[in-house]
């Protein structure tokens, strides 16, 4: 039989066999990066939003506590986010020409909520509790990021299940005393190791990595 | 034939053609891939709703359904008068209805801090960071008409509002609404005491404070 294929293409089918592999393992890497890159994750992406609340001014400058707007983060799963009487008690007196506001006062007029846009989101699959967090001296901004410095909000971390696992295994690297938890602008000290070692232990706070402690 | 696809391994001892085999596992991947494309979406976003999302179901279109007027939840009828109205039959009572231990007044300065002082500021001096920007001031909690006011009255005033201020019912709870009027009575009392409202075992503090004060002052040129 004629040979069909010059010798030099045993090169060519070399090489695309083992290039093969490094074309897979490109793949995967690119994959990866995709999975934690802002364009998949929306880490540090804000949101569009009915206004354009902006926590930098509210509870940086102003100074307000979290629990003045997200009122129910200490006692329920939830934080939620502020029905419009919280903006109107301070709105309904200040900045009351300004246009930026004027969704939040025909809101307050019409009786309609105002639809924001969630920024943090988890599957339905994931069961998440704000309260316990909280109350073991887990600090907003360790979740949140530095929110007092954020014009709009965005996300700060993956979500992800390893990025819950990540603190689940070792609650030392993050428990910070729970007179700090609403501080916006709390610093890790540098004696961190040893203080979260003693918090962990006066908290009584768990390891918790149990699959049903997430997944119910 | 120097090309060729080495069939031996595995694939030929099922049997299977390599084109079938190929087909098959584009199948599955296929099938997989379409498989996880519907459970992300079926176990993602359940039908079921959560805390504050809006529903296509009711008119408001809110997932969350208000309370038919009228109805009482088990444990919610609010029968006692003074710690619910802040009034004893009809009148707007002095009293408060638990005492008021330390603890209570601890919670009461951490409530207060959070609800309050955007505009009363931390001592109740009525010029908190919101007035500074514009708030139209609240009055001094240090004033005699304030202070000769009965508890009852913060308690009423955090309820129901007052003037330009709005209600806090919805985001403090009653028990709360007292202990925020027992330490608004502590930060009157901070404004007005005399030496002999400090324990006798505690004026030496102050004293010393003083001195070390002056001190410092006779020091400066
Ligand atoms: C004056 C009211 C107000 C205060 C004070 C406030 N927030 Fe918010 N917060 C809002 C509003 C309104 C939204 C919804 C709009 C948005 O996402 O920016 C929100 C959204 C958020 C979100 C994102 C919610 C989502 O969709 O996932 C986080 C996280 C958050 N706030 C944390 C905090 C923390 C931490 C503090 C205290 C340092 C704080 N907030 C103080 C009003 C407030
Ligand atoms: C405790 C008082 C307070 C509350 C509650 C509050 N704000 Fe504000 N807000 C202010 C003040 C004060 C300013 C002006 C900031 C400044 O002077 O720098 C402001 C400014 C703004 C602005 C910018 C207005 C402009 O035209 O530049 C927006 C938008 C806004 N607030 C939205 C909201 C929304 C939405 C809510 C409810 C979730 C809310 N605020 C609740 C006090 C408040
Ligand atoms: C352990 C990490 C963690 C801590 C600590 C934490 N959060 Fe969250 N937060 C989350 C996650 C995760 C979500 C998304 C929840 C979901 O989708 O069900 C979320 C959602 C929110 C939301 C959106 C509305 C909601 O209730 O789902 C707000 C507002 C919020 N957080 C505010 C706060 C505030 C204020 C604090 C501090 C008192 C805080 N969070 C502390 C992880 C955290
Ligand atoms: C920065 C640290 C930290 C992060 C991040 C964190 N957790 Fe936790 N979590 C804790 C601590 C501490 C506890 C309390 C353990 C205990 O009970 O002693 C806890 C407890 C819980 C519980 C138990 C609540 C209960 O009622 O039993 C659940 C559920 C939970 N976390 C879910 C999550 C999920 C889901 C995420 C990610 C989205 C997450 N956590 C991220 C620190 C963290
Ligand atoms: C601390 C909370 C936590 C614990 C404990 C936990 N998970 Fe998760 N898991 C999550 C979160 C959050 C996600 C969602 C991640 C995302 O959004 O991609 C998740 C996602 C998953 C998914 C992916 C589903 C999908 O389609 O994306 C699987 C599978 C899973 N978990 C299995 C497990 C198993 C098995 C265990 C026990 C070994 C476990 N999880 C323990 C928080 C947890
Ligand atoms: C957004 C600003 C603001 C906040 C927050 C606020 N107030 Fe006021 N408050 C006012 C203003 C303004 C007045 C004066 C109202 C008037 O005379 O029209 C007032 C008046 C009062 C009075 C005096 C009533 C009288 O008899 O003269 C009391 C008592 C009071 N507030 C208590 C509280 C307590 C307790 C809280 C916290 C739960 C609180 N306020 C939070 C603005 C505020």
């Amino acid at each position: 039989m004629a040979q069909i294929f010059h010798h030099s293409t045993n090169v060519l089918s070399r090489l695309s066999i083992y290039g093969g592999v490094f074309i897979v393992a490109l793949l995967g890497a690119a994959l990866y990066e995709i999975e934690l890159s802002p364009w998949y994750t929306d880490v540090h992406v804000s949101r569009e939003q009915p206004v354009p609340f902006s926590h930098k001014h509210h509870a940086g400058e102003l100074g307000i506590d979290c629990r003045y707007c997200h009122t129910s983060v200490e006692k329920s799963s939830f934080a939620g986010v502020p029905p419009t009487q919280t903006c109107m008690t301070c709105h309904s007196q200040i900045w009351t020409n300004s246009a930026m506001l004027e969704p939040v006062r025909a809101s307050y007029r019409d009786d309609k909520s105002i639809s924001w846009t969630r920024v943090n989101a988890l599957p339905d699959f994931v069961y998440f509790d704000h309260s316990i967090h909280v109350s073991k001296g887990i600090g907003c901004t360790t979740c949140h990021g530095q929110i007092a410095e954020m014009p709009l909000t965005y996300r700060a971390g993956t979500l992800y299940m390893s990025w819950c696992l990540d603190c689940h295994r070792q609650p030392e690297k993050y428990v910070r005393p729970k007179s700090q938890v609403f501080n916006p602008n709390y610093q890790v000290p540098d004696n961190q190791e040893q203080l979260g070692r003693e918090l962990v232990k006066e908290y009584k706070i768990q390891s918790l990595q149990n699959c049903s402690v997430c997944h119910r | 034939m120097k090309f060729e696809l080495h069939r031996g391994r595995g694939v030929g001892n099922t049997g299977v053609s390599p084109f079938m085999h190929c087909l098959r596992g584009l199948a599955c991947l296929g099938g997989i891939a379409i498989l996880l494309a519907g459970c992300r979406l079926d176990m993602h976003i359940q039908p079921k709703y959560l805390p504050y999302e809006p529903s296509n179901f009711f008119n408001d279109g809110r997932s969350e359904r208000p309370v038919v007027p009228g109805a009482v939840a088990r444990g919610q009828l609010h029968t006692d008068e003074l710690l619910y109205t802040g009034r004893e039959n009809g009148v707007v009572s002095d009293k408060f209805p638990f005492p008021m231990t330390r603890a209570d007044l601890e919670r009461g300065r951490e409530r207060y801090n959070i609800y309050c002082t955007p505009c009363h500021d931390y001592t109740g001096n009525g010029q908190g960071m919101i007035v500074q920007r514009g708030f139209p001031p609240p009055p001094s909690f240090h004033l005699d008409s304030l202070r000769q006011a009965p508890a009852g009255h913060f308690f009423e005033v955090i309820t129901n509002g007052f003037g330009s201020m709005y209600s806090y019912a919805a985001r403090v709870e009653p028990e709360d609404r007292w202990r925020i009027a027992g330490y608004i009575r502590a930060l009157q009392l901070s404004q007005h005491a005399i030496l002999q409202d400090v324990p006798e075992s505690d004026r030496a503090k102050l004293t010393e404070n003083q001195t070390k004060a002056q001190g410092h002052a006779a020091a400066q040129p």
